[in-house]
């Protein structure tokens, strides 16, 4: 039987109940999420059983979302079943003032530099990470250059109109000033 | 010395055991001026491996989220440059599943060869090289007209040869010309014969075989739990391979087999990639054909017809006012990515390489990450080569055919 979605919903909503939410079918890959400190048990779990089999990590990485108040950091999992060929997204949520994840390295050796490379952009801390150093920067580097904090352009130029080079989206995913204003010019303030 | 005179034996611990720590790269020539891998040696056999990287790294992920899809185009090209155009195509065929763009037949069959061509190129460049770094340059020599000839197909095709920026949202910039038809022509009938007497100077070759078997092998299992795609993976016994797991750009259409090998050493990778070129020709043949029954107006179709994303053609963009229009909204990135996420994986010539890209409605991805096939194989160096000897350290790295441009992202 070809392992669906729905099944896997299913199977992991059975065993971890409320602990594992927001599914999303984007572009036809299950997408859920789960809390951070579960997401080793459900990683082992997702290994383990022998009707998902998801044995193999296709990549990790970190995005960061300044405006998820307490959940500024996601750490997004690539798994693959290559024998029933299915692949799963989950995602944990941290805070960026504590961004304690536990490490895959136990479960995955792929693991290893992806961590460090998520540590090493993002500052995601992995708990038991045997070796958990910058990979690509600098090791004097004091802060994580992939952070939304640090824009490639100067921000405080006003003679580029942000919507007109790149940023500036219609769903920002908050992204706004502490007052609460857009980080785009508004219409009518833009130079003639 | 008579035989009636005694060795002399040392007592014990009475010279110290000592191990050495060398540097092999960055500067050294196999490392290609970037990887550091700090050996300690007990003698000539390697104890323990570190390795560094860093040395190339651009960070293209934070560059891409700053600009509109089509000026991340360049970027791609430059990961893993021996076969430009699948990063390239991997890059538009991600864009293409989060614009919902449907490309037509002809153009996934041009596609196709284009792709493979770049497998054969990666394939040859890695295979000589390992014979290079093995002492034998003569296979090295002989390849390298064909890998030139590529080279002249995708310059007809879109005017450069290393870094090609050969794709567009859609399609290509402009057809496949007499002159690169007629190069493939010739690349077909003679390329073979080429790769044939390749073959028959190393793969029985003596030397070529005790320097390559048994070095840096790697099991099904352990390979699987590092993260291996590609030859790499295949060489270790496992028949996976994206184009037959998840057909994109209709790969499913074509007949070809999927090489393995069993012990995951250095000779099992280089037989991979050599039957691989040998299928890439197959699949090579059967876009041919099949590029040739189209007729009529569908003999002309090189993009799918999407004005708002596909960049129009330079005589359109001189002529006339719409193809101006849409020239100028898209690379001023006027034109919006619905928002979403999307994952998009292609069997580049290393393996597999994906693209996960954030979007946020805006003209830029929120977040773009590329799993790049080498940055995974290198982790496993250590575990590869510990135990054996410092020369197969550096078979061992060419075998794996690592790309530094890829790996430093």
């Amino acid at each position: 039987m070809a392992l669906s979605n729905e099944y896997i919903k299913q199977k992991l909503q059975a065993t971890f109940g409320e602990d594992v939410y927001g599914f999303e079918e984007p572009y036809g890959m299950l997408t859920f999420e789960t809390k951070p400190e579960l997401n080793l048990k459900l990683m082992r779990f997702l290994f383990d059983e022998p009707a998902l089999g998801f044995q193999f990590l296709t990549d990790l990485t970190a995005v960061h979302y300044p405006a998820y108040q307490g959940r500024e950091l996601a750490v997004v999992y690539h798994l693959h079943n290559l024998v029933e060929n299915c692949r799963i997204r989950f995602k944990v949520f941290v805070p960026i003032v504590k961004p304690d994840v536990f490490s895959a390295t136990k479960i995955f050796e792929a693991a290893n530099w992806l961590e460090r490379e998520a540590y090493d952009f993002y500052g995601v801390n992995f708990v038991g990470h045997p070796n958990l150093i910058r990979i690509q920067n600098v090791d004097e580097m004091d802060y994580f250059p992939l952070r939304k904090e640090y824009p490639l352009e100067d921000q405080t130029r006003i003679d580029k109109d942000d919507e007109m080079f790149g940023r500036g989206g219609t769903f920002d995913f908050g992204n706004r000033h502490p007052d609460g204003s857009p980080m785009t010019i508004p219409a009518a303030e833009k130079a003639e | 010395m008579s035989t009636t005179e005694k060795h002399i034996t040392l007592p014990e611990g009475s010279i110290e055991k000592t191990t050495t720590k060398i540097n092999l790269g960055p500067t050294h020539p196999a490392t290609h001026g970037v990887f550091q891998n700090i050996l300690e040696l007990d003698g000539e056999k390697i104890v323990s491996a570190e390795q560094t990287i860093g040395y190339v790294h651009r960070a293209i992920e934070k560059i891409a989220e700053r600009r509109p899809l089509y000026q991340i185009t360049p970027l791609t090209d430059r990961l893993n440059y021996c076969s430009s155009p699948i990063n390239n195509m991997g890059w538009h065929l991600t864009c293409e599943k989060l614009l919902g763009v449907q490309t037509p037949k002809r153009v996934d069959y041009l596609r196709v060869i284009i792709m493979e061509l770049a497998r054969i190129a990666d394939h040859l460049i890695c295979n000589s090289i390992v014979g290079v770094d093995a002492g034998a340059y003569t296979g090295f020599l002989y390849l390298m007209q064909y890998r030139e000839l590529i080279y002249e197909i995708w310059e007809q095709v879109c005017g450069a040869r290393l870094t090609t920026n050969i794709g567009r949202i859609g399609g290509f910039e402009r057809n496949f010309n007499n002159i690169a038809w007629e190069k493939l022509d010739k690349f077909l009938a003679e390329y073979p014969k080429a790769l044939k007497e390749f073959e028959n100077l190393f793969v029985r070759n003596r030397i070529f075989m005790e320097r390559t078997i048994g070095a840096g092998p790697i099991s099904a299992e352990r390979a699987l739990n590092y993260g291996f795609t590609g030859p790499n993976l295949r060489a270790a016994g496992v028949d996976y391979d994206v184009r037959v797991h998840t057909p994109y750009c209709s790969y499913q259409d074509f007949e070809f087999n999927v090489p393995t090998g069993t012990t995951g050493d250095c000779y099992d990778r280089f037989l991979v990639r050599e039957e691989e070129m040998w299928e890439s020709l197959k699949i090579i043949e059967q876009a041919y054909r099949k590029v040739q029954e189209f007729k009529g107006a569908e003999a002309e179709v090189f993009h799918a017809d999407v004005p708002e994303y596909y960049l129009p053609e330079k005589k359109d963009v001189y002529t006339k006012m719409e193809a101006l229009i849409y020239h100028f909204k898209i690379i001023m990135g006027e034109v919006d990515m619905p928002p979403g996420e999307v994952y998009h994986a292609v069997e580049g010539a290393n393996g597999e390489l994906g693209f996960y890209l954030i979007s946020d409605g805006g003209r830029s991805p929120y977040r773009m990450h590329i799993r790049r096939p080498c940055f995974i194989y290198y982790q496993a160096y250590e575990e590869l080569v510990k135990g054996s000897m410092l020369s197969d350290a550096i078979i061992v790295m060419s075998s794996l055919n690592l790309i530094a441009g890829e790996m430093d992202g």
